[in-house]
């Protein structure tokens, strides 16, 4: 069953991947997401028994690397951390495989796309199911393949290359400090095996490194590798170009499952940032800025993808700082229930897309909510839960992690709190200004586009409703479990709490107001988007020019891509160009071509003494051989 | 006698050259030279192919001694012998020489039309040069094979290379000569000093720290450009552009190894002091070539310039893994020259795929690929991944134990080879996106046959490799594992000795 889980998807892969010209699209797609549906019932299986029954185990396959105390296996580690994400990540994993039997179903080259998508879900299975470091940068890397594999699906269009190409360039920077942080893993604890990591932080903790702990120095380079994957802020360009992929794409990888990757990071390695304070520190900073960073561009973005791909970008940021307080739990709390609202909203956008032949700007979209009721009603559901709407389920988990964020009582915790909260306004504000701009007002469609609204196939719905009971309830059933009262025998120490670490404990006992401070917030911010965009909608074209600075910096998401462009790929383009040109060509072959040209000018004739004696000499060693070998099988007897 | 029963050493390194006799006697019309030269050459180097599997079965991998010893007197007086062995440094190296060149020789099935049976039987010996470089444990022996490569591989460029042949060649040729020359002064000055050339009697030998300075300068001088390390790397790129297909495969997965495997062969075990003294030089080089060849590989317009330039980057992790003396760093420079050997050798198959095809090798030219060739992409795709060091492919446990190897000596060494990692996704995805991505734009593209079954010949036994090497490599580091630690403890050793002598 472990094994099963985690293999089905791969075998899906290969069957759809290789076999899926001879027998055919429709057996290919069906048989991928057969493989995921099995691969959804032993996953789910393996929860009820891991995290309900208390089973953790680890199943060891062989053994990868043995060099000189650097040992790592292949295994697959079992606890209630992994079986959470292993759960999830296949169950939604197999409804968007039955969604896209239906969305793709235009497409030229079914079977490569259902490949892909199962070859991700097995790389993002291997992640979260590694037991050592190296496994899970397998995984991390893996998923990083599937993701620009994906992304650049429809390989013919330039931005999706480009896209493609940046989210994995991107992804590599964190990659590398990932590397590094491995490295000094191995050469603090001897080991990059979880197990003995966790069992020697204690005696770990005099280590130094450079004049800093040891300790510190990982967490702060494992953290920086899971910016790249998480898309923090500095690293986070690529997520938004990432939307080229197909939409399933982007509710599985870009939403649900990759991006959180770097939280699962963080939390798996909870025994050591716990040991980490100025790290954790660093989390919290970075984790709220992004929040709001991402929130204040989502509110200008006229693509439907773009402005639900900010939004994640964001959601994410609440995650980091909940890890930044130390309550892992609460940030896989908000990462579960985040998985499902954030998969149907995507999923929801497509559906939408679908209904207005690939019309992606919410500026041309308009009064079709009669048209597609279905569609956007689960718009609405997902909305709410993102929005954090009371007993939706992003209501339970958002409250859940800024309550953490103030009850930690420091500094970096309060400005989490009130980035947090001001993040939750905005949220709001701009899920409600989709809402509206694309399905009520007038149609600002043309005519012919209008006349092909149209609600989508069954196999499209069956998914978005199943995500949409998750988007309800996973708030109200899981709460007890993953942060209430039951949360210890849960985790049954998958997670580790420092000693002195009450913060989830005091998250419990915050004032009153706190728990209702981001539901005001949303409130508030659903309210400001009636007023701006349903009731008078002059006012944001007004506010757009008489704050055109702001607009317009908000519009080009802070020029973070011209300010890498100017200051790291220019200078690498020119570089390469002046290492090459003048570096190789003039430089190092100057010297010896003019020796060359001088040895030929003062004397000609050499040239072609020269000439002959390269042929001489390869005659002499012919013949030296043949001598060799006579003598050696002279000398043989012996 | 020793573990096969047999002299498996000397009849792995002299049976190709027997097959190069057989094709040289071959006389007739020239279709049927050709046929017969191509049929001879390919059963030789497979039966050599399937006798060096031997090794691999025999092989004690517990053991860091020489194995497969042969010895006998050559010339007595001046204390050279015949002495071929391996150990589990050099025996993988055989074992990727035998299984390049029938893969070679079946790659250059059509696309070589003239002078067949000379480029086969230039194959041959080259194989021959080879093996018997890896298997000498003779200084002379040693040089005689290292200096036999360069004639077959002179050739191979210079008669069946591109436009600037003649150039080519004769860089390649002067360049790595110019270096050797200086190696071959080394040998006789250790000659002098030991007043023998065996090599494992040598390790023996503790030289002056004065001697061990200028050996070091004589061998590096010679092993750096065979590497080549940065700056003397420059006729790599020419050598590739121009030589065929078959012959750039051999240079990338062969020949480069040879500067390598010379460091850790003699100038690690020789020269402990004067290795250790260059170490933080030797960083230097390597980094700087791992960084400013990336860069250089990212504004190539030329495929197999760029997976030229690619080479010496990734050489650039070796040479650093090797001066890291740790047992990481040492296993993950030898596990990069082995995954290099395979994926960059299949990197210019799949060159020589669309060469063969279009006749260009303009990155400009093509575009759209995947489209038509759907198969051709996926097999690409595989190789550009597997060089971007993605887990789960050859090119990573061998950069990953570089890293960790180097991390211990300094955190900024490792730091500048992470470097590549990013700079050689940017030019690696960048190449597969100019060839294999995009809309087609040329009509005759459009017109292209997906590979064929030789061709998928040729590359199934390389998928196979890159995906077992990425997946189960330690079957592969169990090989060198305790050849390696004997030479890092033996290292220390002399280290430690020469530091007490100093007190």
């Amino acid at each position: 069953m472990y094994v099963g889980a985690i293999f089905f998807p791969l075998l899906g892969a290969t069957i759809a991947g290789f076999l899926g010209r001879w027998i055919g699209d429709r057996a290919a797609q069906w048989a991928t997401v057969i493989c995921m549906a099995i691969a959804a019932a032993c996953g789910i299986s393996a929860f009820i028994q891991v995290a309900l029954g208390h089973a953790p185990g680890v199943a060891p396959l062989f053994t990868f690397i043995d060099v000189g105390g650097f040992e790592v296996s292949w295994a697959l580690r079992y606890d209630t951390l992994s079986v959470v994400m292993v759960a999830m990540v296949t169950f939604i994993s197999t409804l968007i495989h039955l969604y896209s039997v239906g969305y793709m179903s235009h497409d030229a080259t079914i079977p490569r796309f259902f490949a892909y998508l199962s070859l991700f879900t097995f790389m993002m299975l291997m992640l979260v199911t590694a037991d050592n470091l190296v496994q899970l940068f397998f995984g991390w890397e893996g998923v990083g393949l599937a993701s620009y594999l994906l992304i650049g699906y429809w390989y013919e269009k330039d931005s999706a290359n480009r896209a493609a190409m940046k989210a994995f360039i991107v992804n590599r920077v964190g990659d590398v400090f990932f590397m590094l942080g491995l490295a000094l893993t191995f050469w603090t604890f001897q080991s990059v095996e979880f197990d003995t990591i966790f069992a020697s932080v204690e005696q770990a903790q005099a280590q130094r490194f450079l004049g800093m702990p040891a300790l510190e120095v990982i967490g702060v380079l494992l953290f920086l590798g899971a910016c790249g994957k998480s898309a923090q802020l500095g690293l986070h360009t690529w997520l938004p170009d990432a939307m080229e992929g197909p939409t399933p794409v982007s509710a599985l990888i870009h939403a649900a499952t990759m991006v959180t990757a770097g939280v699962f990071l963080m939390a798996r390695m909870s025994p050591v940032m716990e040991y980490a304070p100025t790290a954790l520190a660093i989390v919290t900073i970075v984790g709220a800025s992004t929040a709001i960073f991402a929130a204040t561009i989502g509110c200008v973005q006229n693509d439907i993808k773009r402005i639900i791909a900010y939004s994640t970008c964001s959601q994410l940021g609440y995650m980091f700082f909940a890890v930044g307080v130390g309550v892992y739990q609460a940030a896989v709390f908000h990462l579960f229930t985040h998985a499902f609202f954030k998969a149907l909203l995507f999923l929801g956008a497509g559906s939408v897309i679908h209904a207005m032949s690939d019309e992606q700007d919410i500026r041309k979209m308009g009064g079709i909510w009669k048209k597609i009721p279905v569609t956007y009603t689960v718009m609405w559901i997902g909305s709410l839960a993102l929005a954090g709407v009371p007993y939706f389920a992003g209501y339970y988990s958002k409250d859940m992690v800024l309550e953490v964020a103030y009850a930690a009582h420091s500094g970096p915790g309060m400005y989490a709190f009130a980035m947090g909260l001001l993040a939750a306004f905005l949220t709001a504000f701009y899920s409600w200004r989709l809402l509206i701009l694309t399905f009520h007002g007038t149609p600002r469609a043309d005519h012919h586009t209008m006349e092909h609204v149209h609600e989508s196939p069954l196999v499209m719905l069956v998914p978005l409703l199943v995500l949409s009971v998750g988007a309800v309830f996973t708030g109200y059933v899981f709460y007890d479990f993953f942060v209430g009262h039951d949360q210890e025998a849960f985790w049954n120490g998958a997670i580790f709490n420092g000693p002195d670490n009450h913060v989830l404990h005091h998250a419990h006992e915050v004032p009153a107001w706190v728990p209702l401070a981001p539901t005001v917030a949303g409130v508030a911010g659903i309210a400001l988007a009636y007023v701006l965009y349903m009731f008078a909608p002059g006012i944001p074209g007004k506010l757009a020019s008489s704050f055109g600075g702001l607009y317009r910096f908000l519009l080009n998401k802070w020029y973070f891509d011209e300010l890498y462009d100017a200051i790291f790929v220019k200078p690498a383009q020119a570089l390469a160009r002046a290492f090459w040109k003048t570096g190789d060509v003039k430089l190092i072959d100057g010297m010896p071509n003019g020796a060359a040209a001088l040895a030929v000018d003062a004397a000609q004739g050499a040239v072609k003494l020269q000439t002959g004696r390269v042929a001489n000499y390869a005659f002499t060693m012919i013949i030296g051989l043949v001598a060799f070998v006579s003598l050696l099988l002279l000398g043989m007897p012996r | 006698m020793n573990a096969a029963g047999f002299p498996i050493l000397s009849l792995v390194t002299f049976l190709p050259l027997a097959g190069a006799l057989i094709i040289l006697t071959v006389r007739g019309e020239d279709e049927v030279v050709a046929r017969n030269a191509r049929w001879t050459a390919l059963w030789t180097s497979l039966i050599t192919l399937a006798l060096s599997l031997v090794l691999w079965v025999r092989f004690d991998s517990a053991s860091a001694d020489f194995q497969f010893v042969e010895q006998a007197a050559w010339l007595p007086e001046f204390g050279v012998g015949y002495h071929m062995g391996v150990d589990g440094i050099s025996v993988l190296f055989v074992l990727l020489s035998t299984l390049l060149t029938p893969l070679c020789i079946l790659a250059s099935w059509e696309s070589v039309q003239s002078r067949v049976r000379e480029y086969m039987v230039a194959f041959l010996v080259l194989e021959s040069m080879m093996v018997g470089m890896f298997c000498a444990l003779d200084f002379v022996l040693f040089y005689i094979f290292f200096e036999a490569v360069l004639i077959p591989m002179f050739l191979i460029i210079g008669v069946w290379g591109g436009a600037r042949r003649v150039y080519a060649a004769f860089k390649f040729f002067l360049y790595t000569l110019a270096g050797s020359v200086l190696m071959l002064l080394a040998i006789l000055a250790v000659w002098y000093q030991a007043g023998t050339t065996d090599i494992p009697t040598l390790m023996e030998q503790a030289f002056s720290p004065r001697m061990q300075f200028w050996l070091f300068l004589a061998f590096f001088a010679s092993f750096a450009v065979k590497v080549p390390m940065w700056p003397v790397h420059t006729w790599l790129p020419d050598a590739h552009v121009e030589a065929p297909t078959a012959g750039s495969v051999i240079l990338a997965g062969v020949l480069l190894k040879m500067g390598a495997y010379g460091f850790l062969r003699f100038s690690l075990p020789l020269l402990p002091q004067a290795s250790a003294d260059f170490a933080p030089f030797m960083f230097a080089l390597s980094v700087i070539a791992v960084i400013y060849t990336s860069l250089v590989a990212l504004a190539q317009e030329d495929m197999k310039k760029l997976i030229a330039y690619s080479s010496v980057a990734h050489m650039g992790i070796v040479t650093l893994g090797i001066f890291t003396f740790t047992v990481q760093g040492l296993s993950g420079a030898l596990f990069t020259m082995l995954s290099h050997g395979v994926v960059s050798g299949a990197l210019f198959l799949c060159v020589g795929v669309l060469y063969d095809r279009v006749h260009s090798r303009e990155i400009a030219r093509y575009g759209g690929v995947a489209k038509i060739m759907p198969a051709y992409a996926l097999v690409f795709m595989l190789f550009t991944m597997a060089s971007v060091a993605l887990p789960g492919l050859a090119g990573f446990p061998g950069e990953l134990l570089v890293i960790v190897g180097a991390f211990k000596v300094s955190p900024w060494v490792a730091l500048g080879a992470c470097m590549g990692m990013i700079l050689g996704a940017a030019y690696a995805l960048y190449l597969y996106r100019r060839v294999a991505f995009g809309k087609i734009t040329r009509d005759d593209l459009r017109s292209l046959l997906d590979l064929s079954p030789r061709e998928y010949a040729v590359f199934a036994p390389l998928i196979l490799l890159t995906l077992w090497m990425g997946v189960y490599p330690s079957s592969f580091l169990n090989f060198f594992e305790a050849s390696v630690t004997a030479l890092v403890t033996r290292h220390e050793a002399a280290l430690g000795a020469a530091r007490l002598a100093g007190m």
